[in-house]
């Protein structure tokens, strides 16, 4: 099968038939790739609900030369030979991404202070990136009570952007999904309905694919900010999963285990809960080395070593 | 070797006039000058009698803030620990309790609170990081002691009191800005 001929920000890729804008841009890599907020490659179906991918596709195909009339989700939109994609270089794509961020942060409230999540947030970064430094509005946000779902996760709904993650997650994973998406429109909202556990095996991905802190980790709910943990990759023997992880640590002390993320934030494999929530205990682990985190993310704060590791490792 | 500046001066050793000898002239010139000092403007002031003013953006020892109904405003969030040059705060978090709510303003409060005031440059790093205008540097001066250990400020010492009387003025503090944004009633951040 002939590749396409792509242009994303008047870099050209040669990809093959089927392949969405987004994963072209994330075959070029750097700042081409447009953010992505519901979408995870690892998930079937996922993409087309948050609009942060949105550009701008400046022309269709070689055989028909005309732009699509509106911005395109470049994460449910395939390419086709000859097209030109136009993201960064588009102030018309960055004026939408701006406004999408407005309205993704409409309902969502400012407690970073408070969320687990901060840090290693996409939305915080988002909203770094495009967003506005002043609320616009003044009404009210809608507000939820915090739900433990199960005894390990927790579920703060008021910072939920309804991307659908974690519902694929359990559709897709696990054999028995227990809870999903109740209302319309305004009025949508995860809940397991009657407050039910979600106690499945790989239930605690869940946590690990929402962007937000709407899903957090009821073992190191407040034990510390994430940017005062060191991350260590490292794995262990594990029947029901590849045992590979990452190690958050404040001295000897494991605080919080996770998936290995990629530079999309998202999961390289998926692990079970008995590593996620069970095994604190350093010797339950064999400990390769520090993690690489990006230079600009907060949690290499005041890693210095961690900073010269990633040198070292990039050559 | 020539010198780099041509201030230096030759050591001469030469045999001293009459009028040098007798010292007179130089001990009264000397005592003119010292006499003179007497009606000048002084230096210090009676301290603590006197107490000199403080410049209006002066920064001493820090006070954690609470709000009007007297909920500590500090969230644990570790903003000022990152910002802070001299690594000098540490804290721990905790989870409000139900029944807790008149004690912390939000779900999330420090249980313990440290700075190390030996480690402290008053740089006010902390203050403009907060997120929570909890932290603010005042006009107190930070006590002197012989030992190390009492400089470790815990929270009893550096949380207001919940007394209205006895509250912390920081006024001075704030930027204008600030002050009229607290003003307006319409964000949900003053209700």
């Amino acid at each position: 099968m002939p590749l396409l001929k792509v242009t994303i920000d008047n870099i050209e890729v040669e990809v093959e038939a089927g392949t969405t804008i987004l994963n072209a841009a994330r075959q070029i890599g750097g700042s081409v790739v447009p953010p992505a907020m519901c979408y995870y490659s690892k998930l079937e179906g996922s993409g087309g609900k948050c609009r942060t991918c949105l550009v701008k596709v400046a022309q269709g195909s070689a055989k028909d030369p005309r732009p699509m009339p509106k911005l395109v989700a470049s994460c449910r939109t395939l390419v086709q030979d000859g097209m030109v994609v136009q993201n960064t270089t588009s102030p018309e794509v960055m004026e939408a991404r701006g406004a999408i961020t407005e309205f993704l942060l409409l309902n969502h409230p400012l407690d970073c202070p408070v969320c687990d999540q901060a840090g290693e947030c996409h939305l915080q970064d988002l909203s770094y990136e495009h967003g506005l430094e002043e609320t616009r509005t003044v009404e009210e946000r809608r507000t939820f009570e915090p739900i433990d779902i199960g005894d390990k996760i927790k579920l703060h709904m008021t910072r939920c952007i309804l991307c659908y993650r974690c519902v694929m997650v359990a559709d897709q994973l696990t054999d028995q999904r227990v809870h999903g998406v109740l209302g319309r429109g305004d009025h949508c909202e995860i809940s397991t309905h009657i407050v039910k556990a979600v106690d499945n095996d790989f239930s605690g991905n869940m946590i690990d694919v929402c962007p937000v802190g709407a899903l957090t980790d009821q073992t190191f709910r407040f034990k510390s900010r994430v940017w005062f943990t060191k991350p260590f990759d490292a794995h262990r023997e594990c029947s029901k999963c590849s045992g590979k992880t990452v190690l958050w640590m404040k001295g000897d002390e494991i605080l919080r285990v996770t998936g290995r993320k990629d530079k999309y934030g998202e999961l390289e494999e998926f692990i079970c809960n008995s590593c996620r929530f069970e095994h604190k205990e350093l010797n339950d682990w064999t400990v390769t080395g520090p993690r690489v985190i990006e230079r600009h993310s907060v949690i290499s704060q005041n890693h210095y070593e961690t900073t010269a590791f990633s040198k070292l490792k990039k050559g | 070797m020539k010198s780099l500046t041509n201030r230096s001066k030759v050591v001469s050793d030469k045999k001293m006039t009459f009028m040098e000898r007798i010292y007179i002239p130089a001990i009264l010139k000397g005592m003119s000058i010292t006499i003179r000092h007497f009606f000048s403007k002084k230096a210090t002031i009676n301290y603590p009698e006197q107490k000199r003013e403080f410049s209006k953006v002066y920064r001493g020892q820090h006070v954690l803030k609470r709000d009007d109904l007297g909920r500590e405003r500090c969230t644990a969030c570790g903003l000022c620990a990152v910002a802070c040059p001299a690594e000098a705060i540490t804290m721990v978090a905790a989870e409000r309790k139900p029944g807790e709510e008149h004690l912390y303003r939000e779900e999330k409060y420090a249980a313990i609170y440290e700075i190390n005031m030996l480690r402290c440059i008053f740089c006010g790093d902390c203050e403009d990081a907060c997120p929570k205008e909890a932290i603010f540097l005042t006009d107190r001066i930070v006590a002197s002691d012989t030992e190390r250990k009492p400089f470790i400020y815990g929270k009893d010492i550096l949380l207001e009191p919940l007394d209205p009387q006895q509250r912390i003025d920081i006024s001075a503090r704030q930027t204008e800005k600030v002050i009229q944004f607290k003003q307006n009633k319409g964000f949900a951040h003053n209700k």
